[in-house]
């Protein structure tokens, strides 16, 4: 260990190429985050109306930057609470017993229902100011990033390896200190690769947040999402077009300055001993790598974050576990209150619904969600019918597979509803229903998901079998049957729960369109949600939510699961 | 001086659905003296890892009490460092890092602390690794890391758990070596050592004192005082009769263990466990492969017989690895183990030199006369007019006297045993037993 730098290091310039281009993103990015932070707060009177979006291509790199922005910080907000829930969850026993369900219900409401919900909250709360829009806005793609990151942190802090947690015990290090050394870095990799899956998903509901009607009243916040709502209401299919190429041009941006770096970064955190074949790389972290600056400047701050680790570290400092007796009695006393407030809950809501729309509302909102589960399901038919055996084909070549694998992940995180507008106008050329149009409409955000986990359930079929295929002469149908779909199994199951839950969202969005003055509505869930949502009226919205919620978790319960588990046990390779 | 003193310990699971209790422990007294290398030996399920832990303040025992140095011991023990089994190093710090973290711990202070590790490290011979992540190291040097890091505390007992028993032939040769090389010269930084292992040759090279631990459940069968000079000299015949000694006691779960006399006159004196329910008695947890693969290489011997260490030595197996399958050899009356030596019987050398489908007629009979738990699957499936049962209703049986991943393990076993024996069939997607058709009646 060396505490001066040798004389070969102070020979070469302090600076190099790499710390230029460092400074001067850095700065970049801190200029680009307070001018468009600042108008985050612009005021507004509620019959002043509200500013208006400008079609100008040049505009567009201004509304990215918005709409990034909202992205960004609802995605601070998103690690912040997992880091929260997710510890609590994991360290109390009782804790754990409401928030883990309660989580996997919350997982499964409609992202643009919590938007529905919250908005007029949002909006009262910051009278005069765009700011509560920018909250409510910020709030939907915070709740379509944080489930499933808070989700995966909580499995990673159960499944720390125990010899691990024992050392960390023996060793005596305080709370601090484990949640920094082994809890954080243990979960990283999964709460990394979870974060970044969400964030892509995260476009499609900045957008759709940023331009919706509540109570019969325009919102409109500068952003992507409202440039694209106005395009449609002026028909301006040239300004439609500028945006689907900024979006674009967005996400690859962000992929390669934000995501692909911090995954490199991030591969030390495996938690597999060894030396991993394929290391994730990135031009962007090399770049941090080289320069100096960085090392430097942590060099600089050590000893402060010394300090400030050493004053949490006292204040966390390990306490001797009682030993951990259970007591039965108290459990019980416990387990019936939670049920008991559950049952209220449930009969309070049942009855606000029932008083004020009715048991015919009740029955026929429950016919609609069948129709959209129909046209969910048939999605789910056709997307695999078409995409297992591109993905199948496109899988067993390592070459092709390694050169599209990003490019469907692009499209995956690519905002559907850019291209709503083209297959709308498509729909009223060809006078073609929206019932059966809007299969379509969600199928183009959900069935790439179906594709991306063809192509890795294929590559995850080992060699030797497809030898021993080839030479036992399995082909056609038989191959199928035998090797390939059980082969592909786990991972297409990955693919189907995604892929549904995108078009559940979606149905929220794609039952309900429109170009220009024309609108298509189609009969089902989503458009009643969308239609309630817009009148404001609450029982409906509560009733369409809550229908839309229990479709999910029911079929979740009933139907994903019992496949996941087969995948687990039978089809596991 | 006695550094950790263990009190009447006793230690037990519960079972599932208030059930009762496993007990794992029972009535356990042990001490840890100063300057001495203790080596707790046993087979698994004598539950060593358990009072390793208990003792280093990781699990509350059930009941009694662990003293270190006088006072009842409630949470970590500060007065400990351990070696793990798998290591046990965070793979995102560096070799130093790793080492620091129990320092760090401490609140002590950078340069210090840097100063204290780099010793530490340059003690187990890691010295140009200290910035090194441990995914670029190979097993052995990973050890390394995990003994400096324990080192560099300075505990007054350093605890090994099984440190050895993850690396390859040669590099635990070397590392125990070195380790052994330390302790002589006087240059250990702990005052004692405890070592958990199921290798007899490691704990009778390395420690003074071997504690004998008997399973199901674990108690301390006897210790022996390992009366060579420092270095244990390997070729010496007193050290062959210690390990031969050991590997009697081992196999032979009904001699008393008799100190430092190393003789075998103390005949049957623990007499064998009571056992009600045949779904309380454990099965050895092998494979019918494992047994017949035994028998084979037995029977190909000239003289037909063996010594049980040099059959571990020749089939490369651990203690902990072969002796299972001699109990298993043994219940089923394929072999008898006497005096350390093993010997097939007529029906064993029949079985291991038949064809596949004598040998699955001898397999049944020899399962259905001595492992009652099969003939009482039968029974139960032979009750039942559809001549199937669910699986969890056997599990539920085992479940009363073992803890779950136990019960389980123990459905496995005689899944695969009464599947070779075709005393039924298992079907695994519905979950549900089947008589045997076609040997129904020859069973009956």
């Amino acid at each position: 260990m060396r505490t001066f730098p040798t004389a070969e290091t102070l020979k070469r310039a302090p600076f190099g190429l790499a710390d230029v281009a460092v400074i001067v993103t850095a700065l970049t990015v801190l200029a680009l985050i307070a001018h468009l932070g600042s108008d985050m707060m612009a005021a507004f009177q509620e019959d002043v109306p509200l500013p208006e979006i400008d079609l100008d291509p040049r505009r567009l790199p201004y509304y990215a930057g918005r709409s990034t922005l909202r992205m960004f910080i609802a995605l601070f907000f998103s690690t912040v609470f997992t880091l929260v829930y997710g510890y609590v969850a994991a360290n109390s026993r009782r804790a754990e017993k409401i928030l883990v369900p309660l989580l996997d219900i919350l997982q499964s409401v409609p992202v643009l229902g919590f938007l529905s919900i919250t908005v007029t909250g949002f909006i009262a709360l910051f009278p005069g100011s765009l700011l509560g829009l920018e909250a409510a806005s910020i709030f939907a793609i915070f709740t379509s990033q944080v489930w499933n990151m808070t989700f995966s942190f909580y499995q990673s802090l159960r499944t720390i390896p125990r010899e691990l947690d024992e050392a960390a015990r023996l060793y005596r290090l305080s709370r601090w200190q484990r949640f920094m050394k082994l809890e954080v870095p243990s979960a990283m990799v999964g709460l990394l690769w979870n974060a970044m899956m969400s964030f892509g998903g995260g476009w499609f509901f900045v957008s759709e947040s940023e331009a919706i009607s509540v109570l019969n009243k325009e919102y409109i916040l500068p952003g992507l999402g409202s440039y694209v709502a106005t395009a449609i209401a002026q028909e301006n299919l040239s300004a439609l077009g500028w945006a689907i190429l900024t979006i674009a041009v967005v996400i690859v941006a962000v992929d390669q300055l934000f995501w692909r770096p911090l995954v490199a970064w991030s591969d030390k955190f495996r938690l597999e001993q060894s030396a991993s074949a394929e290391v994730p790389s990135s031009w962007m972290y090399d770049l941090i790598t080289t320069a100096r600056l960085p090392s430097l400047l942590g060099n600089f701050l050590a000893p402060f974050s010394e300090r400030i680790n050493q004053f949490l570290s006292d204040l966390s400092r390990w306490l001797p576990e009682p030993a951990a007796e259970i007591k039965e009695g108290n459990d019980r006393w416990f387990n019936l209150l939670l049920w008991l407030i559950t049952g209220v809950l449930i009969a309070v809501a049942l009855q606000f619904v029932i008083t004020t729309v009715g048991v015919g509302e009740l029955i026929r909102v429950l016919g609609l969600g069948v129709l959209t589960l129909l046209r969910v399901s048939l999605l789910l038919v056709v997307a695999t019918l078409v995409w297992t055996p591109v993905g199948v084909a496109i899988g067993f070549q390592p070459k092709l597979a390694r050169l599209l694998q990003p490019v469907v992940q692009f499209l995956a995180s690519f905002p559907a509803n850019f291209i709503f507008p083209f297959a709308t106008i498509f729909f009223l050329r060809s006078h073609i229903s929206l019932d059966w149009g809007s299969i379509l409409l969600m199928s183009l955000g959900a069935q790439w998901y179906i594709l991306f986990n063809s192509i890795a359930g294929a590559q995850s079929i080992p060699t030797d079998l497809r030898e021993m295929a080839d030479d036992i002469g399995l082909k056609g149908w038989k191959r199928w049957q035998r090797l390939i779909i059980p082969g592909i199994f786990s991972a297409w199951v990955t693919g189907g729960i995604t892929a549904s839950g995108g078009a559940w969202n979606a149905s929220i969005v794609s039952e309900i369109v429109s170009w220009g003055t024309t609108t298509l509505q189609a009969q089902g869930l989503g458009a009643y949600i969308a239609a309630a949502t817009n009148q404001g009226d609450w029982a409906r919205i509560t009733l369409g939510i809550g229908m839309m919620s229990l479709f999910v978790v029911g079929l979740n319960r009933l139907f994903w699961r019992r496949l996941y588990q087969l995948a687990e046990t039978k089809y596991h390779l | 001086m006695s550094l950790i003193t263990v009190e009447n310990v006793h230690k037990y699971f519960p079972l599932p659905e208030g059930k009762g209790e496993f007990p794992v422990l029972q009535d356990i007294n042990l001490t840890i003296r100063s300057g001495e290398v203790v080596a707790l030996l046993g087979r698994s399920g004598s539950g060593k890892s358990t009072l390793l832990r208990i003792m280093a303040g990781l699990i509350p025992p059930s009941r009694g009490q662990v003293l270190s140095n006088g006072r009842p011991l409630n949470g970590p023990n500060s007065d400990v460092a351990m070696v793990f089994q798998s290591f046990a190093l965070l793979p995102w710090l560096t070799v130093q890092e790793n080492v620091e973290l129990g320092l760090e711990a401490k609140g002590i202070s950078r340069t210090v602390r840097r100063q204290m590790a780099l010793r530490a490290i340059d003690l187990v011979g890691l010295d140009g690794f200290e910035s090194a992540y441990p995914k670029e190291l190979s097993g052995g040097m990973k050890q390394r890391v995990g003994f400096a890091r324990a080192f560099v505390l300075e505990p007054q007992v350093l605890f090994m758990d099984e440190p050895f028993s993850a690396l390859d032939v040669l590099t635990s040769e070397n590392l125990r070596g070195e380790i052994d090389d330390l302790w002589n010269a006087g240059m250990f930084p702990s005052k004692s050592i405890l070592i958990v292992t199921h290798n007899i040759e490691e704990a009778v090279f390395l420690a003074d004192r071997v504690v004998i631990l008997g399973a199901n459940p674990g108690r301390v069968r006897g210790e022996l005082t390992i009366d060579l000079p420092r270095p244990h000299d390997r070729t010496h015949p007193r050290f062959k009769e210690l390990v031969d000694y050991i590997y009697q006691v081992m196999t032979n779960p009904e001699i008393e263990v008799v100190g430092r006399e190393p003789s075998l006159v103390g005949a049957a004196v623990t007499p064998p466990v009571e056992i009600s329910s045949p779904w309380a008695t454990p099965l050895p947890h092998v494979r019918v492969g494992e047994i017949s693969g035994l028998l084979e290489v037995i029977v190909n011997l000239p003289e037909g017989t063996d010594d049980i260490p040099r059959l571990a030595e020749r089939l490369q197996l651990e203690v902990d690895a072969l002796l299972p399958i001699l109990d298993a050899c043994v219940l089923l009356d394929f072999a008898t183990v006497s005096q350390g030596d093993v010997k097939l019987t007529p029906i064993g050398q029949d079985f291991a030199t038949t064809t596949i489908l004598r040998s699955k007629d001898l397999f049944r009979q020899q399962a259905l006369a001595n492992v009652p738990v099969l003939g009482k699957m039968v029974e139960v499936l032979q009750e039942k007019k559809s001549g199937s049962v669910r699986s969890d209703t056997f599990l539920s049986l085992w479940e009363e006297h073992f803890p779950p991943v136990e019960a389980e393990r123990q459905f496995a076993t005689a899944v695969d045993w009464g599947r070779y024996a075709e005393l039924f069939e298992y079907d695994t997607n519905e979950d549900r037993f089947y008589i045997n058709q076609g040997e129904s009646e020859a069973v009956s």
